[in-house]
């Protein structure tokens, strides 16, 4: 009966304990913080997408259309390329405001997360 | 966002992001994905992204519908410059990922799935992969549309379809 309850009360544990998930398109990238000392970024597409077409980043700007693909340094964000061309204090908040983009728990993999239908191919 | 398992709990930043929900609780709902009809979202003007960071720069919109795979034994795919281009710019594509001619790319699903071709967005940031029919929708004749049930269950809480 023990065994049987101790079963019971695990079932219901996996069926009550939602995993709290990621969005869809939540992207860490994480090439060089962590090396750098601070913590991975975490980059919501989701939240850009509503303020601005694709193409904006990923034309006008230049990002790849691949998660790890683009070599973005502090450096050049802080000279208006990339992340910098809205993240300048002015559009949106400025690269001293390190915290609010590296917000990642340490050691996650640069990679596309979130969406409970994104759990296929590992490429993104 | 404190329990995303992307988010470090202890960041001071958890206090000030936006939560998913809040924000894509407010566009039009779906069934898998961001839970959001992004095109829908876009062509009603419930969101208004802009199309460049230059003033006056227009989006560049190309209305014209592309038939592929016309052998085989899926429903034919219709894919829609249109909504696709309210988005994107042609480069993103033109020329690398597809050849401008029709049935100039060989393309597969094998790719697709592997995150290649329209698997670089579908199944990443656009509506994922297990959608079949949103791309193979054109039923040839004398085919009946096989029954695979649109999504899976909703985990986000968002408002149902009207």
């Amino acid at each position: 009966m023990k065994l049987a309850g101790a079963l019971f009360a695990a079932v219901i544990m996996a069926l009550v304990a939602v995993p709290a998930a990621a969005e869809y398109a939540d992207v860490v990238l994480n090439k060089r913080s962590e090396k750098e000392g601070v913590r991975p970024v975490v980059f919501p597409h989701w939240f850009h997408r509503i303020r601005f077409q694709c193409r904006v980043c990923h034309h006008e700007l230049g990002f790849k259309m691949r998660v790890g693909a683009n070599d973005v340094t502090m450096n050049e964000i802080s000279e208006g390329k990339f992340c910098g061309a809205c993240h300048n204090g002015d559009i949106a908040w400025g690269a001293d405001r390190c915290d609010l983009c590296h917000s990642g728990k340490p050691g996650l993999p640069t990679g596309i997360f979130g969406g409970h239908e994104t759990g296929g191919p590992g490429r993104w | 966002m404190r329990k995303d398992g992307l988010h470090d709990p202890k960041s001071p930043a958890i206090k000030q992001l936006q939560e998913p929900r809040e924000a894509l609780s407010r566009l039009p709902p779906d069934t898998t994905g961001n839970m959001v009809r992004w095109v829908q979202a876009l062509e009603t003007g419930v969101i208004q992204p802009r199309p460049s960071l230059k003033p006056g720069v227009e989006a560049e919109i190309l209305d014209r519908d592309i038939l592929l795979d016309l052998k085989g034994s899926m429903p034919i795919i219709l894919f829609p410059h249109k909504r696709h281009t309210q988005w994107l710019a042609c480069a993103n594509c033109h020329d690398g990922v597809f050849e401008k001619q029709t049935g100039a790319t060989k393309m597969s699903m094998f790719q697709i799935l592997a995150g290649e071709q329209c698997g670089i967005c579908h199944g990443a940031v656009s509506f994922p992969l297990t959608e079949c029919f949103r791309c193979h929708s054109v039923v040839r004749p004398g085919q009946v549309k096989p029954a695979i049930p649109p999504g899976l269950p909703r985990s986000h809480n968002l408002p149902g379809p009207p």
